[in-house]
C-alpha cells in the first residue's frame, strides 16, 4: 500500500493564495491601449535613447565565440559612434563559458555582464548542476544571473520545489542581481503567469523575465503587463522594487516605445531606468538606431549603413 | 527581504514622468461649411423663418458652423416629404432594393470616416481615438448589420406579415450624434419606413454629413429627412398628427414629457433615457482589469454616457487596494485637446452641461463624501473637467442617486452578494450594470436577478449591431439593436 505523502506547507504559502485572477481579454485590451498612445518629436528621441541604454545586447548560441562575444562587447560600448551622445546598452547577456571574455571585453565600462544559468534554456537538470553552474558564471565575474525556472514543477504544482529552487540560486548569486526566466510561452495562460511571477519574487528575484528567446511565443505586450502589474501589487505591499525584462521578439523600435509606455503607465518614471527595466533582444539596437538617423536627419538610411554583430 | 513601514512607501507618480508630444489629428480632412440649412425631400432647404443656431468647439469655444432652426412649417414640410417618399418609393420597395441602399451609405460612410470622426470631435468635444475607433465604425457597422435584414424579414418574423409603420419621427442625444442617427435609421429604413430625424443642436455636424452621404447614395427624395434646431423643434415633431412612430434618446424629463404627449395617439413609442448604472466589483474579480473597466464604464465619452458605470460597488475586502488602483490609474489619463490622438478625455460637450457637473461636484462635498480628482492639467479655454471620484458615498445621497452625466464616480462599497443586488436595483434607472468576478455561477445569478437591460460580466461599454439595448424603469422602453430593435418599426 502506497503511503500518503504528507502536503507540503509552502504550497499554502500565502503569496500564492492571495493571487488574484487574470482575465486575458481585458489584459488584452489595455495592451492595445499602450499602442495607441501616439510618441514623435522629442518624446520619441528620449525614448528611443532610453531603449538602447535598457538593452540586454544577447548572444546565446552554441556557435558563439570569444570572436563573436568579443566583437558583441564592442558593439555594447560603441553602439553607431557617428552619433555623439548615444548610451551604452545595459549589458551583455552570454552563456557563461563567455563571461570571463565578455569581462575583459567591456573593461572597466558600466556595461554589465549578464550570464544565462541553470541548465538554460530548458532547466531540466538537477539542483547541484544548476547551482555549481551559477556558482562558476558568478566567479567568472557575472554581475548578473539569468536563470529559468523548472516549468515542469510549477505545472505539476511543485511551487515549493520551484520556490526553493529560485531561493538557493539567490544565494550563490552573491552581489549578483538575479534575473529569474518564466518561460511564459509554456506557461499556458496568464494566471499562471500571475503566479509564477508571485512565486519568483517572493523566492527574491531582482528581476522577472518572459522568456529565454528559445520558445515561442516569446515576450508579449499582455504578458509582460501581467508581470508589470504583480511588482506594482509588490511594491505596494512592501516598498521594494523589482525590476522587469521582456525577452525575445522585440526587434522593432516601435514596439519597444510600446513597452516603454506600458512601463511608464504602470510603474511610472522610477521604473524608467536600466537599473529596473531591460530589453532582452540582439536585433533591436540597429533597428532603434535607424530611428534615431531618421529624427536627426529626415530621412531612413539603408540597413548596410549599421554594423552587422 | 525587508518590508518597509507602509506609511514609508512612495506614490508611484504615475503620469509624472516621460511625456508624450501632441499628436493634434489635422482638421483639414473636414469639410465644414458655414452654414447649414435643412434637408428635406432629397434637397437642401432654408427655414421658412430663417433663424439659424450657432455650433462651437467646446474644446476651443470657438464658432464651428451654423445649422438652421426648423420651426413647425418646416416640420409640416418634412413630414409630408417623408409621408410621399413613404407612399410613393419606400413602401413599394423590395427589401433587396432597400438593403442594397442602405448598404451603399454604410460603405459611403466608412469611405469617409476620417472626415467623419474629425466632424465628430470638433463639434462635441469627444477625443479623436473615441470617434475614430469606436463612434465612427460602430455607425457604419450599424448600417451593414440592418442592411442584411432588409430583404429577411420574413425569415426574422416567419408567418407573419410584417408592414412598415410609415413615418417615423426620430430625436438624437448629443453624446454620441453619429452613433445614435445609425441606431435609428438603419433599422426604420431596413424595416420600410421613412424618417424625420432631428439632430441635438450642439452637435448636428455629423448628421448633416450623413444627409449628404444620404443624398450621394441617390436614396429616392423624402426617404430621409433631416431637421436641426432646439427642443422646439423637437417638440413641434413628436406633436406632428402625420407621424407614425417615434424614437427618442434623450433626457427622462424630455422622455416623460413625450410620453404624455403621445398618450392619446396612435403613435407608436421607443425611449431611451437616462441611468445610474452600478459597476460590481467583487472580491474574487481580476483587479486589475476590474480598474481598467471601471474607468472605461465612467470615463469613456468625459462620462457622456447613459449607461456609464457611474455608481462603482466594491466589495469591502478589497476597497482599498482597488480605490488606490483607480487613483494611480486616473493619473496617467490625459486630459485635453480632443484632436490629439493621446488624448484620452476629451471636452465636455457644453458650458451648461459643465456646470451642471461642477454643481455635482460641490453637492458631493457638501454631502460629506470624500472628493478626489487627478492633477492633470487642463487647457485654459474650452470646457474640461478632471476625472473624479468620490468615495464614502452613502446609498441615500444624490450624488448615488441622480444622474450627473459628466466624468464622475461615485464609490460605495458592500459586503453581501443580495445586499449589492438590492443595492444596485435601488435606483429609478434599469439601462445597465457591470459585474466583476471571477465565479461564473455568481455572473448567472447576477445578470438574472439585476434589473438592467444590459448586464456586462468582466467587461464594460461593448456595443456590437447584432446586441439589443434598452432599458427598465425610467431609463426607457423597446430595444434598439440585434433582431429586437426590428420590432419597433413594424406592425402585424
Amino acid at each position: 500500500m502506497s503511503s500518503i505523502k504528507p502536503i507540503r506547507p509552502a504550497l499554502y504559502s500565502p503569496s500564492l493564495l492571495t493571487a488574484p485572477p487574470v482575465d486575458q481579454t481585458g489584459v488584452e485590451e489595455r495592451a492595445a491601449r499602450f499602442t495607441k498612445r501616439s510618441i514623435k518629436g522629442d518624446s520619441k528621441m528620449q525614448g528611443l535613447l532610453l531603449t538602447l541604454s535598457m538593452i540586454d545586447l544577447t548572444t546565446l548560441e552554441g556557435k558563439d565565440t570569444t570572436g563573436k562575444v568579443e566583437q558583441l562587447c564592442y558593439k555594447a560600448l560603441h553602439l553607431h559612434d557617428a552619433f555623439e551622445g548615444l548610451p551604452t546598452v545595459a549589458a551583455i547577456c552570454v552563456y557563461p563559458s563567455q563571461v570571463r571574455t565578455a569581462k575583459n571585453a567591456l573593461g572597466g565600462s558600466a556595461v554589465k555582464v549578464a550570464s544565462v544559468a541553470t541548465a538554460f534554456p530548458a532547466g531540466q537538470s538537477s539542483r547541484s548542476i544548476k547551482l555549481s553552474e551559477t556558482r562558476f558564471a558568478v566567479e567568472e565575474g557575472a554581475d548578473e544571473i539569468d536563470m529559468v525556472i523548472s516549468r515542469g514543477a510549477f505545472l505539476a504544482g511543485e511551487y515549493a520545489f520551484v520556490f526553493d529552487e529560485i531561493a538557493a540560486i539567490k544565494e550563490v548569486c552573491g552581489q549578483a542581481r538575479l534575473k529569474v526566466i518564466l518561460e511564459t510561452g509554456e506557461l499556458g495562460s496568464l494566471d499562471e503567469v500571475r503566479k509564477a511571477s508571485q512565486l519568483a519574487i517572493a523566492a527574491g528575484a531582482d528581476f522577472i523575465k518572459t522568456s529565454t528567446g528559445k520558445i515561442q511565443p516569446a515576450a508579449t505586450l499582455p504578458v509582460t503587463l501581467v508581470m508589470l502589474e504583480t511588482i506594482r501589487d509588490h511594491y505596494y505591499k512592501t516598498g521594494n522594487r523589482v525590476g522587469m525584462k521582456p525577452a525575445g521578439g522585440i526587434s522593432t523600435s516601435k514596439l519597444a516605445l510600446h513597452y516603454l509606455v506600458m512601463l511608464n503607465e504602470t510603474l511610472g518614471p522610477d521604473w524608467m531606468h536600466p537599473h529596473w527595466f531591460r530589453f532582452g533582444a540582439s536585433s533591436l539596437a540597429n533597428n532603434v538606431l535607424m530611428q534615431i538617423a531618421k529624427e536627426k536627419e529626415g530621412c531612413y538610411q539603408a540597413p548596410h549603413y549599421f554594423s552587422v554583430d | 527581504m525587508a518590508t518597509k513601514n507602509k506609511s514609508t512607501i512612495k506614490p508611484l507618480r504615475l503620469g509624472a514622468g516621460w511625456k508624450y508630444a501632441p499628436a493634434p489629428e489635422s482638421s483639414a480632412s473636414a469639410q465644414i461649411q458655414h452654414q447649414y440649412e435643412l434637408f428635406i425631400d432629397g434637397k437642401w432647404q432654408p427655414p421658412k423663418k430663417g433663424a439659424y443656431l450657432e455650433s462651437i468647439n467646446p474644446a476651443t469655444e470657438k464658432k464651428l458652423y451654423r445649422a438652421a432652426v426648423a420651426t413647425e412649417q418646416d416640420v409640416d414640410k418634412a413630414v409630408a416629404a417623408a409621408q410621399k417618399g413613404f407612399d410613393k418609393y419606400w413602401k413599394k420597395m423590395s427589401g433587396k432594393d432597400r438593403g442594397k441602399y442602405i448598404f451603399r451609405i454604410a460603405r459611403l460612410m466608412q469611405e469617409q470616416a476620417r472626415e467623419l470622426s474629425v466632424m465628430e470631435t470638433l463639434d462635441g468635444g469627444k477625443p479623436i481615438r473615441e470617434s475614430r475607433d469606436i463612434d465612427i465604425p460602430l455607425a457604419c457597422n450599424h448600417f451593414f448589420y440592418y442592411a442584411g435584414w432588409a430583404d429577411k424579414l420574413e425569415y426574422a418574423l416567419p408567418n407573419r406579415t410584417a408592414k412598415p409603420l410609415g413615418v417615423a419621427a426620430q430625436i438624437t442625444p448629443w453624446n454620441f450624434p453619429l452613433l445614435m442617427a445609425a441606431w435609428k435609421l438603419a433599422p426604420a429604413l431596413a424595416t420600410g419606413n421613412t424618417v424625420v430625424l432631428k439632430p441635438a443642436e450642439t452637435t448636428s455636424l455629423t448628421t448633416l454629413k450623413l444627409a449628404s452621404i444620404i443624398q450621394e447614395a441617390d436614396l429616392p427624395p423624402g426617404v430621409v429627412n433631416i431637421l436641426t434646431g432646439a427642443g422646439e423643434t423637437g417638440s413641434a415633431l413628436v406633436r406632428h398628427p402625420n407621424i407614425n412612430k417615434i424614437a427618442f434618446t434623450g433626457s427622462t424629463a424630455v422622455g416623460k414629457w413625450i410620453q404624455q404627449e403621445t398618450a392619446a395617439s396612435t403613435k407608436k413609442l421607443t425611449l431611451e433615457l437616462g441611468g445610474k448604472a452600478a459597476n460590481i466589483v467583487f472580491s474574487d474579480a481580476p483587479i486589475d482589469q476590474a480598474v481598467e473597466g471601471v474607468v472605461n464604464g465612467i470615463f469613456f465619452n468625459q462620462g457622456h454616457v447613459c449607461c456609464a458605470g457611474s455608481r462603482l460597488y466594491v466589495q469591502e475586502s478589497i476597497a482599498s487596494v482597488f480605490i488606490q488602483k483607480l487613483k494611480d490609474r486616473m493619473a496617467t489619463l490625459l486630459v485635453g485637446d480632443p484632436m490629439d490622438k493621446n488624448t484620452d478625455i476629451g471636452a465636455i460637450n457644453s458650458a451648461a452641461q459643465l456646470d451642471k457637473i461642477n454643481q455635482y461636484i460641490r453637492l458631493g462635498k457638501k454631502e460629506g463624501a470624500h472628493h478626489y480628482e487627478s492633477d492633470a492639467r487642463l487647457p485654459q479655454k474650452g470646457f474640461f473637467c478632471r476625472p473624479t471620484l468620490f468615495t464614502k458615498v452613502a446609498q441615500s445621497s444624490r450624488l448615488a442617486q441622480e444622474e450627473i452625466f459628466g466624468p464622475v464616480l461615485a464609490i460605495l462599497t458592500f459586503r453581501t452578494e443580495d445586499e449589492v443586488i438590492e443595492k444596485a436595483n435601488n435606483t429609478p434607472y434599469g439601462l445597465s450594470a457591470g459585474v466583476w468576478t471571477d465565479k461564473g455561477s455568481r455572473i448567472f445569478n447576477m445578470s438574472r436577478r439585476l434589473k438592467a437591460g444590459v448586464v456586462w460580466a468582466n467587461a464594460y461599454n461593448l456595443f456590437d449591431p447584432a446586441s439589443p439595448f434598452g432599458g427598465y424603469k425610467e431609463s426607457g422602453y423597446g430595444r434598439e439593436g440585434g433582431w429586437h430593435g426590428l420590432y419597433p418599426y413594424l406592425t402585424f
